[in-house]
């Protein structure tokens, strides 16, 4: 590759600060972009990359530094702005109208009168030059989350980005759709174009991306070429400490003290046509649940005492913690303080008045026992980060002493540190007796932390051992029938 | 003096119902329950504060205003209740069937005092004038300031209580802020809390309808409410839902109306002045609550 010159420079950054009340976001950050490259921006949840990255995108305006595009100085006082000069971003929340159709949702934010047919002639324009195709007559509603991803970049340009920014976009997509958004994004910056890969997955990063700058706590630690970094260089980076993980003593060795739950016969209204399920969930385990497209969902829920059966019958403990898969809209109020919404941990069977200084004063124990990082206990969860909204709210679910707890991909969006404290805190809640049954989609994580995994598919759930290979073949269907 | 005195007075009386009727939509709204129908319902406890009232006086003696409230706080979940029933089993719009209950109730009432209700004389379409044992003492000699104002701030006082301490309260506003999270997570009967909600609601506005029966008009006639159910969504608003806030923006209410009132009859201002303001206040009460949740997002997108 080519020296660095003031041409090729896509979107420069410089010495960029941002405070929030007494916060300070960003601190004298810069960022080179260059054309033809991908840029991963690295760091844990919290490190300040989206705010980098909106302040990039005009939807914040930074205290300190300056802005170039293409070489030229650019005040970018809104998105609207930015789009002008050739950026365009994808959310980590799509930002899509489910009603509308692909055409349409590609037409909104521009300018003057809209015309279908104009709208339709520029998605297969697009599609000739770059490959991404899409029905533009589709609705959005009935597309799966890998093609909203596509539609995303479709729009992005439609609107004549030469720079993209993505904010974690495989959080939503499953393997093979990562593997095909890498080749368009490929296609794109050998075409000339740029793009800002914000992400925590380290070996996306690290297979597709050019460049890579690592924030921490709002600083930048390290600003390089791929090539020259290594996966332990970047983990140093980012957590500030050697990846020393070898705290996953692997408690393999435990005995069981009789079941706490268990279902007989059980028919899902979900998945009416799968063999009814017969489990047993024994009291210190950790079962985990592998599955393809939300396969289990109705599974866990009915677990989780929060689902009705179709057929079938279930004994279930009296105490069961649950942690959704989707913690902002099904495991916190956005309004309420993190004591009422750890209040609301057993509101359903409270009598009479709530102390709420005994409330606030467990919400503290429960902020400083599970490392949340927030101002106080009457923060909202919005102020907090991803991670920090995950532990308090492992933390609220644990607190009640559950005999068994029901998590659904409980690290997923967290950072490395995040999510080896969520596998602690399991594994000691295992050790302490407690039923724990978790869904996840990583099948790394299923293997090295459970001690017996349910495989649901459409049709049967089997049991088999925490091997990764094992688990793989029992999605896929090609287990050998072994009697195990 | 003694006109600034009535003038005074005068306003705590107007906001009195605006003040119970403004609870009531405060605990609905903050329950989930967009009932817009407290003006129905408090209609509805008018109506069974006046018959009750005018059955059991000779009866009861005193004790009979007590009794009427009662059965105005029932009559008002029950005409609420019809609301909430339809929502609960048929998902019927609560918006919807409140104010088609309004109507009900408004055209009820001029039924009554035409027909079954009708003072003995049948020339007014009123009701009999209610004893003197059935009326609610007078607070100020002089004066029409009753003691139905003191229930209202009574009231108010106990809703915030409940809000706050309670944990029937806490299911409330739990139910009201999100009805999924208060499910998964809290295990709270959501479909149990609104009904419920929707119900003390009702009976709230019901008590209204009668404390102004018992304490101002004495008898049931057309247009006994000039809209008190429909200003108590403004009240309510204003006073961002909150009860203590309630007895405020009531009270400010009660003063622009009765302000209004003087202002036509001294100046020849035109009352409906008054709506306007009211209105802009409305806006502005919005405005306000809109960026307020701004601020908060931006705080937000800090992490």
């Amino acid at each position: 590759m080519t020296v660095s010159n003031a041409t090729d420079s896509a979107l420069e950054l410089r010495e960029i600060t941002k405070r929030f009340g007494s916060v300070i976001a960003l601190d004298d950050v810069s960022l080179a972009v260059r054309h033809g490259r991908i840029t991963a921006l690295l760091g844990e949840n919290g490190a300040g990359k989206t705010t980098l990255m909106r302040i990039a995108f005009g939807m914040i305006q930074p205290d300190a530094g300056w802005i170039s595009v293409n070489g030229v100085r650019k005040k970018l006082a809104s998105p609207s702005d930015a789009i002008a000069a050739g950026i365009g971003m994808v959310h980590q929340q799509f930002s899509l109208i489910p009603a509308m159709t692909v055409a349409e949702n590609v037409a909104l934010g521009g300018h003057g009168k809209y015309s279908a047919g104009q709208a339709v002639a520029t998605l297969s324009e697009i599609a000739e030059r770059t490959g991404l195709k899409l029905d533009p007559l589709a609705r959005v509603a009935d597309l799966g989350s890998a093609d909203r991803q596509k539609l995303e970049i479709l729009r992005t340009l439609a609107h004549d980005a030469k720079l993209i920014i993505l904010d974690e976009p495989t959080a939503a997509l499953t393997p093979k759709d990562v593997a095909e958004l890498f080749r368009q994004l490929k296609s794109f910056v050998s075409g000339g174009g740029a793009v800002v890969l914000i992400t925590h997955k380290l070996a996306d990063a690290q297979e597709h991306a050019d460049d890579v700058t690592v924030l921490r706590r709002g600083r930048v630690v390290l600003s390089a070429r791929m090539s020259e970094t290594t996966r332990d260089s970047l983990v140093e980076a980012m957590l500030g400490v050697s990846p020393d993980i070898e705290s996953a003593e692997s408690n393999r060795d435990f005995i069981s003290a009789g079941p706490v739950a268990s279902l007989e016969a059980v028919v899902l209204p979900d998945d009416p046509h799968r063999r009814p399920v017969d489990l047993q969930i024994n009291a210190g385990e950790i079962l985990g649940v592998a599955a393809l497209d939300g396969a289990a969902r109705s599974l866990l829920r009915a677990l989780a005492n929060r689902s009705p059966l179709l057929a079938g019958r279930i004994h279930l403990p009296s105490r069961i913690g649950f942690v959704p898969e989707n913690r902002k809209d099904e495991a916190l109020i956005a309004d309420f303080s993190l004591s009422e919404n750890l209040a609301l941990a057993n509101a359903g069977s409270l009598h009479g008045t709530i102390d709420w200084n005994a409330v606030r004063e467990d919400t503290r124990r429960i902020i400083s026992d599970f490392d949340v990082r927030t101002s106080s206990s009457e923060a909202l969860p919005a102020q907090l980060s991803g991670g920090n909204q995950q532990r308090f709210v492992l933390g609220r679910e644990l607190s009640g002493n559950p005999s068994m707890l029901v998590l659904e991909n409980p690290t997923q969006g967290l950072d490395v540190n995040a999510a080896i404290f969520v596998h602690e805190r399991l594994r000691q809640a295992r050790n302490e007796g407690t039923a724990v049954v978790f869904y996840s989609s990583d099948l790394e994580e299923l293997a090295d932390l459970s001690d017996r995994v349910a495989v649901v598919t459409r049709t049967a759930v089997t049991l088999v051992s925490p091997d990764r290979d094992k688990i793989g073949q029992a999605l896929l269907g090609t287990l050998e029938k072994d009697g195990s | 003096m003694g006109a600034e005195l009535a003038l005074l007075t005068d306003s705590l009386v107007r906001a009195t119902p605006l003040i119970i009727a403004g609870l009531a939509v405060a605990l609905a709204f903050r329950g989930g329950v967009f009932n817009i129908g407290a003006e129905g319902q408090l209609l509805a406890g008018a109506i069974a504060a006046t018959a009750v009232s005018l059955a059991g006086a000779p009866v009861f003696g005193r004790a009979v205003v007590l009794i009427a409230l009662i059965a105005a706080s029932l009559a008002g979940a029950l005409w609420a209740g019809i609301a909430a029933e339809l929502r609960r089993r048929f998902h019927v719009l609560e918006i919807i069937s409140t104010i088609m209950l309004n109507f009900i109730a408004i055209y009820f009432v001029s039924f009554l005092v035409r027909g079954p209700l009708q003072e003995p004389t049948h020339i007014y379409p009123q009701t009999e004038s209610l004893d003197t044992v059935a009326r609610l003492p007078v607070l100020l000699p002089e004066t029409r300031l009753h003691f139905g104002f003191v229930l209202a701030v009574g009231l108010a006082v106990f809703l915030s209580w409940i809000f706050r301490r309670t944990a029937m309260g806490f299911r409330i506003r739990a139910t009201g802020a999100s009805p999924l999270v208060a499910r998964m997570a809290g295990r709270i009967d959501v479909s149990r809390t609104s009904f419920l909600v929707f119900l003390f609601s009702g009976a709230l506005a019901g008590i209204a309808g009668g404390i102004e029966v018992t304490g101002v008009t004495f008898a049931l006639y057309e247009n006994l409410s000039p809209g008190y159910g429909y200003t108590a969504i403004a009240v309510a608003l204003i006073a961002g839902l909150n009860p203590l806030g309630v007895i405020a923006s009531g009270i400010f209410f009660g003063v622009l109306e009765t302000g209004a009132i003087a202002l036509q009859r001294e100046f020849g201002v035109p009352s409906s002045i008054a709506s306007v303001i009211e209105a802009v206040f409305i806006l502005a009460a919005l405005t306000l609550t809109a960026v307020r949740g701004r601020q908060l997002l931006g705080r937000a997108s800090a992490s």
